[in-house]
């Protein structure tokens, strides 16, 4: 028999509900995963086994009895910007030290609704800023790849890395996520998973850490797009506590695979071809290029003129709504307090011991650009370019695009405290450079695994959809997979 | 990745700058105590992102709306009902430190 923790989610359902498997047996396999593997690559920062126990037992009862649920018996990580009740939900940030929350967020409501089992929850970037998992408080995640030949420690990228990692190394059967320019498509390409960021208002913001509130969207990371379509459908949503749900139908995500992408038109935008980008991103795009060509796709080149403005913009949005969000935490109602001789001095020496580095320098920014004087030269100069972003990709579906390709992210991971990076924050920023136009223009994105580089690391390509339309991306992802293969790393953890 | 940064990086003639005695204002305004030695470093670092969005003046945004919603659709609204409450004991339950269903913090009036 083969290892259980080596199933999809797909596999693991078939053995589920033929009773080859139990769910007690294959949260127990995962548990032993994690005990085994977690010191090493640090993708979980609580793991909650008597839980996860408990919600197989239950499982494996409801199985018993007939009343499954399109999730029964999985067992998933979870991001840690996720509010979990009565368990450890700190978005990685020092400053939310012992807070667990007395509800659940609408998202992993969902997931328990259909009954998926919770193994615990996931490192990432503070408060989700970061493209390395490097900003955690909790320490970095070690991605389960490695270059060939070589013995450095890799990034799984950001922000969510732990989950991304976790679901590569087989340390859960998938993972939620959540994505504000590039979050879960782009720790997806560092670890040859997958991942998609649904439309803005597919799932429910509710019980989720506010970062950047009109960027933020959660979606899942697995380890092919059918788990990754089976996960969606249960974490989407139309909730009345997030006024920015929308109330559309769920689709089944999973019906749209194996459908074909004959006559589709996939649109090349020219502005992703960026100066000094690797010869390996350029052959996968080519690559990709000619799978949907061989598949029966049109291949159209389109322009996408403010694309260079996305990432420029992107950071001077987020970090505006990330300051107002983040003013909540003030010492007062929840998290970590430090005395001070006043309340203000409280506030600022609360604040300063709390937030880490990255945090900080978005709370100035954003103070920054909204800050007397300088809200019209930046963040309504930003808003404004947002709207043009938005409407060249309008232009590009109008004239009849059905989906849009272009490389996940400029490199393959790269190592964990890099130098060059660590010195200039702008260039880290650069990771989102395909990512954060999809955030701004609130579309659907998808990163699939396509090949490997030279050095044998994963890559991904993105597919970008119209809004609410994330069938026609799995079933493009779907073509994608199938003719590229699936990614596993060599297990040496 | 670090030629790409070299693309996008060249700073704007016409650039604002940040400099220490903004820096610490602005750490005031956003309620964040920062070292002398930590202003210093954030002086170089808002710069260097400033002068990173600065490229956003080019564009011509001549007639343009600001984004305001990216979904086209008109914000849901309830009942002005109460549908939720009496959780005192819940919303104080994470707070550092309380009393009787208060929160307590360092005296503000004298």
């Amino acid at each position: 028999m083969t290892e259980l923790t080596s199933l999809t989610i797909a596999e693991a359902r078939d053995k589920l509900t033929s009773k080859a498997i139990t769910a007690v047996e294959l949260t127990e396999a995962y548990l032993g995963a994690i005990d085994a593997a977690n010191a090493t690559i640090n993708a979980y920062i609580t793991v909650t086994p008597d839980k996860a126990r408990a919600m197989a037992k239950a499982s494996d009862e409801r199985i018993a009895s007939g009343k499954a649920g399109a999730l029964e018996g999985i067992p998933l990580g979870i991001k840690d910007l996720f509010a979990t009740e009565g368990v450890h939900t700190q978005a990685c940030s020092h400053i939310l030290d012992g807070f667990q929350p007395k509800y659940e967020s609408t998202v992993t409501q969902n997931l328990w609704d259909d009954g998926a089992v919770m193994l615990g929850k996931l490192n990432m970037d503070e408060f989700a800023m970061g493209s390395s998992n490097e900003t955690s408080y909790y320490g970095p995640v070690i991605n389960p790849w490695k270059a060939e030949g070589s013995n450095q420690q890799l990034v799984p990228g950001g922000s969510s890395g732990g989950s991304a990692a976790a679901v590569a190394a087989h340390l859960c059967a998938g993972a939620t996520a959540t994505d504000t320019g590039g979050s879960i498509r782009q720790p997806a390409a560092f670890t040859g998973t997958v991942g998609i960021k649904p439309t803005y208002g597919r799932c429910s913001r509710w019980g989720t850490v506010a970062f950047a509130s009109s960027l933020d969207q959660a979606g899942p990371i697995a380890r092919d797009v059918r788990d990754a379509a089976i996960l969606l459908k249960s974490m989407a949503s139309v909730d009345a506590k997030d006024t920015t749900s929308v109330d559309l139908p769920i689709p089944d995500y999973e019906a749209a695979l194996g459908q074909s992408v004959k006559g589709m038109k996939i649109g090349i935008p020219k502005e992703y071809r960026v100066d000094g980008m690797p010869e390996d991103i350029e052959k996968l795009w080519q690559k990709g290029i000619a799978y949907l060509k061989d598949a029966g796709a049109e291949i159209v080149d389109i322009t996408l003129p403010h694309t260079k403005y996305a990432l420029p913009a992107y950071y001077i949005v987020a970090p505006a709504e990330a300051s107002s969000n983040l003013a909540r935490y003030d010492g007062v109602r929840y998290g970590l307090r430090v005395d001070g001789k006043d309340i203000a001095d409280m506030y600022e020496k609360t604040r300063a011991a709390g937030f880490g580095t990255e945090v900080k320098r978005r709370i100035m920014i954003g103070t920054y650009v909204l800050s007397a004087g300088y809200y019209d030269a930046y963040y309504l100069q930003a808003q404004k370019v947002r709207t043009l972003i938005k409407r060249d990709f309008e232009l590009a579906f109008h004239a009849g695009v059905d989906a849009i390709l272009t490389p996940a992210t400029p490199s393959s991971a790269f190592g964990i405290a890099d130098e060059a990076l660590a010195a200039d924050p702008v260039a880290m920023y650069l990771n989102d450079i395909f990512t954060v136009t999809v955030n701004m223009a609130g579309l659907p994105g998808v990163a699939v695994p396509a090949g490997l580089d030279a050095k044998g690391l994963p890559l991904g390509l993105q597919l970008i959809g119209k809004p609410f339309e994330e069938e026609t991306l799995f079933r493009t992802a779907h073509v994608i997979e199938q003719a590229a293969g699936k990614f596993t790393p060599a297990k040496w953890w | 990745m670090a030629i790409i940064a070299g693309e996008l990086l060249i700073p704007s003639e016409n650039a604002m700058s940040v400099d220490l005695a903004t820096v610490k204002r602005v750490a005031r305004l956003a309620r964040l105590a920062v070292s002398e030695e930590e202003a210093n470093r954030m002086v170089g670092e808002l710069n260097g992102i400033i002068d990173f969005v600065e490229q956003l003046s080019e564009v011509d945004v001549t007639g343009i709306e600001p984004m305001t919603s990216v979904t086209p659709m008109e914000m849901r609204k309830r009942q002005d009902a109460v549908t939720d409450g009496d959780k005192a004991d819940d919303i104080v339950a994470n707070a550092p430190e309380t009393d009787r269903n208060f929160f307590l913090v360092p005296k503000v009036v004298e």
